[in-house]
């Protein structure tokens, strides 16, 4: 008596291990399309903007003939942008953080803390635009300032910095905790000299994506209402300001063609500011990260 | 040393500064982790505060029901809020159509199919484009997809929906990948096994076993995805153009939410006018649509997993 019929096996198995064979294929084209679309977009704003992109580029203001627009305002006042979020966001955001993770006990108020994070990850950068507007803008009165966009963009890239920097202090083992507590460290002693020196790479890690995502973010900025061109440098956190994403979009939407490849060599610019962001977090994750 | 321990555990014990740092600290602590709570409440009131100023003007049922948004026509400005919804609609539509096949594709083939070192390669790669500004996407739906896209179709208007669409759709597409992946790897190899074993193939272990089970994770990708693609403001601003229409067609100029906002704050509309107030109203009303998609996402993701 047979038990298998071989040939009706085969014959089923060739069209499954055909149907098997297809899928892969198509599930390969998806994955290849994402990286063809990167591909296409950064090889076509390189080709747009190259030319553009010189010397002069970089240490000119802005102006309203392509030849002579520069970026020089834009890329100075991102970089003050950065002088207030940075500070702003990693202390706002590491203390949060260190509360949730070391102090926090287990009670309706800390768990609608926790929810009200993630929530507040979700919340779309146009509404953070307007909630500085109304808040700093006009009702603390700092006017379209360094200072206004700066705590905009800290709490647009918070839950961002609080989620990094809780799963950094969450991943430093209680091993380590317990055997400082035996040595009769306090609680916040062995926060400071145990916990964060073992999760500060992590944390940097995260803090740094956070950060290279408030220098590309325009919405916020848009809402405020940040100028555009300006054709001097800001002095201090109170002067008014412009920043590369804005100058972007303000040379993208000019209806003459040459401010196009004004723009892609703006974002070129703006491209290589995150590259380098990136590589830092990338080299201080691989460099400095322990594993227990 | 002439000091015992006891003496320094006393010695320490006696010092106040020390315990007054720790009953600070935590207090302290606490109020930066308030600061988070508070911009929610800030988000809130902000935009009911003014939403509610902006309704003691343009009666509720007109902004709710309105099919004509036209809040610029001097004499009789109407603010019926539906053709920014249907212009936000039309652009996350086709943004879901392009990001879920893609996404899902390519985190089907990521876990399930891909060797480690391919998937060590590609996933840092997808991590780039969710981190490209989305500055540069809306310049690039401008600049290159829609002219492309104009060749293809020769009715399409330099301002469409299609455009940004598509873009959108890649921009979200990355998050789709990398979330499904997540929720696909923590399928514990054993089902798989046990899968192949009895002569499965792997896209039947893909399709009938790992998809059902990770299936609230891809759920809430998706979902958080669409959300996303609601609050997208300038890809949308620069490439979706500024008419505010009632209808279905996707080769017409549109306008979105984000972008009515977006056009409002580059314009020279004074403090205090409606004009002012309407962002806030639209601002609120982008801000219910996340957040009931935020929290159902969440809803999905808790009630929904599989524990293994």
């Amino acid at each position: 008596m047979k038990y298998l019929q071989q040939e009706t096996v085969t014959k089923r198995m060739h069209s499954r291990l055909k149907m098997n064979g297809l899928w892969k294929t198509l599930f390969i084209l998806a994955t290849s399309f994402a990286l063809l679309a990167l591909a296409v977009l950064l090889f076509r704003i390189l080709s747009q903007g190259a030319g553009y992109l010189n010397f002069d580029f970089i240490t000119n203001f802005a102006s309203r003939i392509p030849e002579k627009a520069g970026i020089k305002a834009a890329l100075i006042g991102s970089l003050w942008l950065m002088a207030i979020v940075a500070p702003v966001s990693i202390i706002l955001g590491v203390s949060t953080a260190i509360y949730l993770e070391e102090y926090a006990k287990k009670n309706k108020l800390n768990d609608f803390i926790r929810m009200n994070i993630s929530n507040l990850a979700g919340v779309p950068s146009i509404v953070f635009g307007l909630l500085g507007l109304t808040i700093f803008v006009r009702l603390m009165d700092l006017g379209k300032s360094i200072l206004a966009a700066g705590f905009t963009m800290s709490l647009l890239i918070l839950p961002v910095i609080i989620v990094a920097a809780q799963e950094a202090i969450r991943a430093v083992p209680n091993e380590q905790r317990e055997a400082s507590y035996g040595m009769g460290a306090t609680k916040w002693q062995t926060i400071v000299r145990v916990v964060l020196p073992a999760a500060i790479p992590g944390i940097l890690t995260g803090s740094i994506l956070a950060l290279s995502r408030a220098i590309g973010e325009t919405a916020p900025l848009v809402v405020i209402g940040i100028p555009v061109i300006l054709q001097f440098l800001p002095t201090g956190i109170m002067d008014s300001f412009t920043a590369l994403p804005m100058q972007i979009f303000d040379w993208a939407k000019r209806p003459q063609e040459e401010f196009q490849y004004v723009a892609a060599a703006g974002i070129i610019v703006l491209m290589t500011v995150l590259i380098f962001m990136n590589s830092i977090a990338i080299f201080i994750r691989n460099k400095f990260q322990k594993r227990y | 040393m002439s000091q015992s321990v006891q003496q320094m555990i006393a010695e320490s014990r006696k010092k106040k500064g020390k315990k007054f740092i720790e009953k600070m600290v935590p207090i302290l602590l606490f109020a930066a982790a308030a600061i988070s709570v508070l911009t929610t409440f800030g988000i809130v009131f902000t935009l009911i505060f003014e939403t509610v100023e902006f309704f003691t003007r343009v009666s509720i049922t007109d902004y709710l029901f309105g099919t004509q948004w036209l809040p610029f026509s001097g004499k009789e400005p109407l603010y019926g809020v539906l053709p920014l919804i249907m212009g936000t609609f039309k652009v996350t539509f086709i943004a879901i159509i392009v990001a879920v096949p893609f996404g899902l594709g390519a985190a089907i083939y990521l876990s399930e199919y891909a060797s480690e070192k391919v998937r060590r390669t590609v996933k840092p790669i997808l991590e780039v484009l969710a981190g490209v500004p989305t500055i540069v996407y809306g310049f690039f739906a401008l600049t290159f997809v829609t002219p492309i896209l104009q060749t293809i179709i020769p009715d399409l208007k330099i301002f469409n929906a299609l455009s940004p669409g598509i873009v959108v759709g890649v921009m979200i597409l990355p998050m789709i990948a990398s979330m499904s992946e997540d929720a696909m790897s923590s399928v514990p190899n054993s089902i798989r096994e046990g899968a192949l074993g009895l002569g499965a193939t792997k896209f039947e272990v893909a399709v009938k076993i790992v998809l059902p089970a990770a299936l609230s994770g891809i759920i809430a990708s998706v979902v958080l995805a669409t959300s996303r693609a609601i609050g997208e403001t300038m890809i949308v601003s620069l490439a979706g153009g500024s008419t505010p229409l009632f209808n279905f067609g996707f080769t017409d100029s549109i306008q979105t939410m984000t972008a009515y906002i977006v056009q409002v704050t580059t314009g020279d509309a004074g403090y205090g006018t409606t004009i002012y107030y309407s962002i806030y109203a639209v601002g609120f009303t982008l801000f219910i649509f996340t957040l009931v998609m935020n929290l159902l996402a969440q809803y999905i993701s808790k009630r929904f997993r599989e524990e293994y």
